[in-house]
């Protein structure tokens, strides 16, 4: 009976130790693997008492799915532009109430009405880039201003693209003049022809994603597709090597903040979200993760090294002829399956 | 990787199984003053009901329904003519298909497995090629070293293999360890990786180890009276190589045929990391096909087809070996 006894009273501590601690409540946060400074969470911490419970995805679809079948797992999530669109589309966001996020009156211009989101409803704007290719200036001939460079055999077996579906048939629909969201099949499969060819003219050395940067600072290739915040981190451990955005136009992307309608911890959602839009703090996350900031504030208090720099923060012409992806849900299996014969192209 | 962490209830439920496990045993061992053997047996059991029974029944609900849930062959279908759901949805959509290029039969899916199980032969020939010589040469009573060697071999098993083989990448790229070294010794660069080859040298440098140890194992356990009275009879050594030591290595060559053909098959990972991601097996385009496509129905039917596939070479292969000597896994 003793020994029930101790037993009893020590589940009942352990208990209390996973309940404790929780005084001002937690908020749950979902974001992408390495994307926000670990000082930034413990400064809010700190501040409020509140406890962060921190979660990583890799992954937008990944992502998607968790918020769809974990419902009240999450009080803040990090989806991309064109998933907003998707998750409010299913009705499974919040709409934010702007008085209790008044630093979010730092956000620039031109992402208070984005298209993904008309008048920002839903998310605020976290972080933001571009695509385009990453090169080594000393080997290139002539200037890498147009997606053609990628499909011309003088760098053939020296050009990394990207093993994703959208970035990569988005590209070449641009190189052959279409919209990145087009909607006509034989847009999709013109495209499709063009990477097989590419493939088959062995001008790809490898498609990949994460490993892709760091290869590039080898020199293990001329040309690599890739996202500016990535371009960034690769410019700045090797001085040979620099970022464009070709001049058909190409894709720019914004991570936001959400909260889902079935977050427990809403009030906590909104502390969290003011709290990153302090220009101090989303300075610390933009110094960090080296991608551009959609906070005017922040991007004053960085100055000129960030100011001066066309990788993370392109003139407003790059900008405007980049294009947003929209959501195509149900255009995705058609991507699948001409995706598929690109990747199985000999 | 999404590091959802394991709900706490998962973590108590765990806990009260084993509680009951436990009392369970104490009990019998009460009742019958000693265990009850079978009770031995609830927890695998268990663990095959929920993660292998379970999971099987699901592959085969998914692989003949669609999202709706309705039964359906079209996921076979789209086995035979990938493009075929493409073509039904822009159908659905109201395109009109005939006219389009493209979209005749995709025969991504068929062509893949063909070319997963070439690689896969090739991978088990090389794998027996090198490794039965090996095994022969450590189970050698004559030869110290061979104790040692079974060591070395064990040795790097003992690391995760996704790290082991994005180390060969470190050696293998155009500015990696080995063509630096040829560089700097004046002979060209090679073209080492993101081909086929590097993804075969890949599958044979993980799979070897499933070949020699089945063989190595059933040759060192050979009565050496047998082979002395070969000997002693007048075979030379040719002779009581072929006539005694391999006829009864059989079972370990089927076993080590099996360990390397059927990982070889649903290899993955290796042709995206050593391949560049140019070719891929039939274990990659299952992975697109659950995780970046999210159709659970075609990659339901994809690993069933994979599955029959490798139940049916495997009861080829029981009929070298009848009495599953080597171990084999069925």
């Amino acid at each position: 009976m003793k020994k029930l006894g101790v037993l009893f009273l020590t589940i009942s501590l352990l208990c209390m130790m996973l309940v404790s601690g929780q005084a001002n409540g937690v908020v749950r946060v979902y974001n992408w693997e390495d994307y926000i400074s670990p000082e930034s969470l413990e400064l809010f911490e700190e501040e409020t008492g509140i406890k962060v419970d921190y979660m990583r995805f890799t992954t937008n679809e990944d992502m998607m799915v968790q918020v769809r079948t974990s419902p009240g797992a999450f009080d803040i999530v990090f989806p991309s532009d064109y998933c907003v669109e998707r998750l409010i589309s299913e009705d499974l966001l919040e709409e934010l109430d702007y008085s209790k996020i008044p630093n979010a009156e730092h956000i620039s211009d031109w992402l208070q009405d984005p298209a993904y989101d008309p008048k920002g409803v839903h998310s605020v704007p976290y972080m933001w880039g571009t695509v385009g290719i990453l090169y080594d200036k000393t080997r290139v001939n002539g200037p890498i201003d147009s997606w053609g460079v990628l499909f011309s055999d003088e760098y053939a077996g020296e050009v990394f693209m990207l093993d994703s579906i959208r970035d990569t048939m988005g590209l070449a629909l641009q190189y052959l003049g279409y919209s990145l969201n087009t909607r006509e099949p034989n847009e999709l499969m013109k495209a499709t022809k063009l990477l097989i060819e590419q493939k088959k003219n062995r001008i790809v050395k490898a498609y990949q994603v994460d490993e892709t940067k760091d290869k590039m600072v080898a020199g293990e290739a001329i040309l690599a597709v890739m996202w500016s915040g990535d371009a960034q981190y690769s410019i700045s451990l090797n001085d040979n090597l620099a970022y464009s955005v070709p001049k058909e136009g190409s894709n720019v992307w914004v991570d936001c903040f959400i909260i889902p309608k079935s977050s427990e911890n809403k009030e906590n959602a909104y502390k969290f979200i003011d709290f990153m839009c302090r220009p101090e703090i989303a300075q610390i996350n933009c110094e960090y993760i080296e991608y551009s900031s959609p906070n005017d504030a922040a991007i004053e208090l960085m100055g000129d090294e960030y100011i001066n720099n066309p990788t993370i923060n392109p003139p407003q012409e790059v900008i405007d002829r980049c294009e947003f992806f929209h959501d195509i849900n149900d255009f995705l299996p058609t991507y699948n399956t001409l995706w598929a014969q690109v990747k199985n192209a000999k | 990787m999404s590091a959802m962490s394991m709900p706490a209830w998962g973590i108590w439920l765990m806990a009260l199984g084993l509680g009951i496990f436990i009392v369970m045993i104490i009990l019998s061992l009460k009742k019958h003053r000693g265990v009850h053997r079978s009770l031995f047996a609830w927890p695998y059991s268990l663990w095959m009901i929920v993660f292998t029974v379970v999971p099987l029944f699901l592959i085969a609900y998914y692989a003949f329904t669609d999202k709706a849930g309705s039964f359906t062959l079209d996921n076979f279908k789209n086995f035979w003519d990938s493009n075929y759901e493409m073509k039904k949805q822009l159908i659905d959509m109201g395109f009109d298909v005939s006219g389009m290029e493209l979209s005749d039969r995709g025969t991504v899916n068929v062509d893949t497995l063909v070319y997963s199980l070439w690689m896969a032969f090739k991978c088990t020939v090389i794998c027996l090629a090198i490794g039965y010589p090996a095994a022969l040469f450590m189970s050698d009573r004559n030869f110290k070293l061979g104790p040692t060697l079974i060591v070395l071999f064990i040795i790097p098993m003992w690391m995760n293999f996704l790290l082991r083989t994005i180390a060969w990448m470190t050696l293998l790229e155009d500015n990696g360890i080995i063509n630096t070294l040829l560089e700097s010794l004046g002979f060209g660069k090679l073209k080492l990786m993101y081909n086929s080859n590097a993804v075969l040298l890949g599958m044979v440098y993980n799979y070897l180890p499933f070949m020699v140890f089945p063989v190595y194992n059933s040759i060192s356990k050979q009565d050496i009276k047998l082979s002395e009275a070969a000997m002693d009879l007048g075979a030379d050594e040719i002779k009581t190589f072929t006539r005694v030591t391999f006829p009864l290595s059989i079972p370990g060559i089927v076993s080590g045929i099996t360990m390397v053909f059927m990982p070889s098959v649903t290899t993955f990972f290796i042709p995206r990391v050593l391949g560049g991601g140019n070719t891929e097996m039939f274990g990659d385009l299952i992975e697109r096909t659950f995780l970046t496509a999210d159709n659970w129905n075609v990659g339901s039917a994809l690993s069933l087809i994979m599955m029959v596939l490798i139940l049916f070479s495997i009861s080829l292969l029981r009929r070298v070996d009848p009495q599953g000597e080597g171990g084999s896994l069925l």
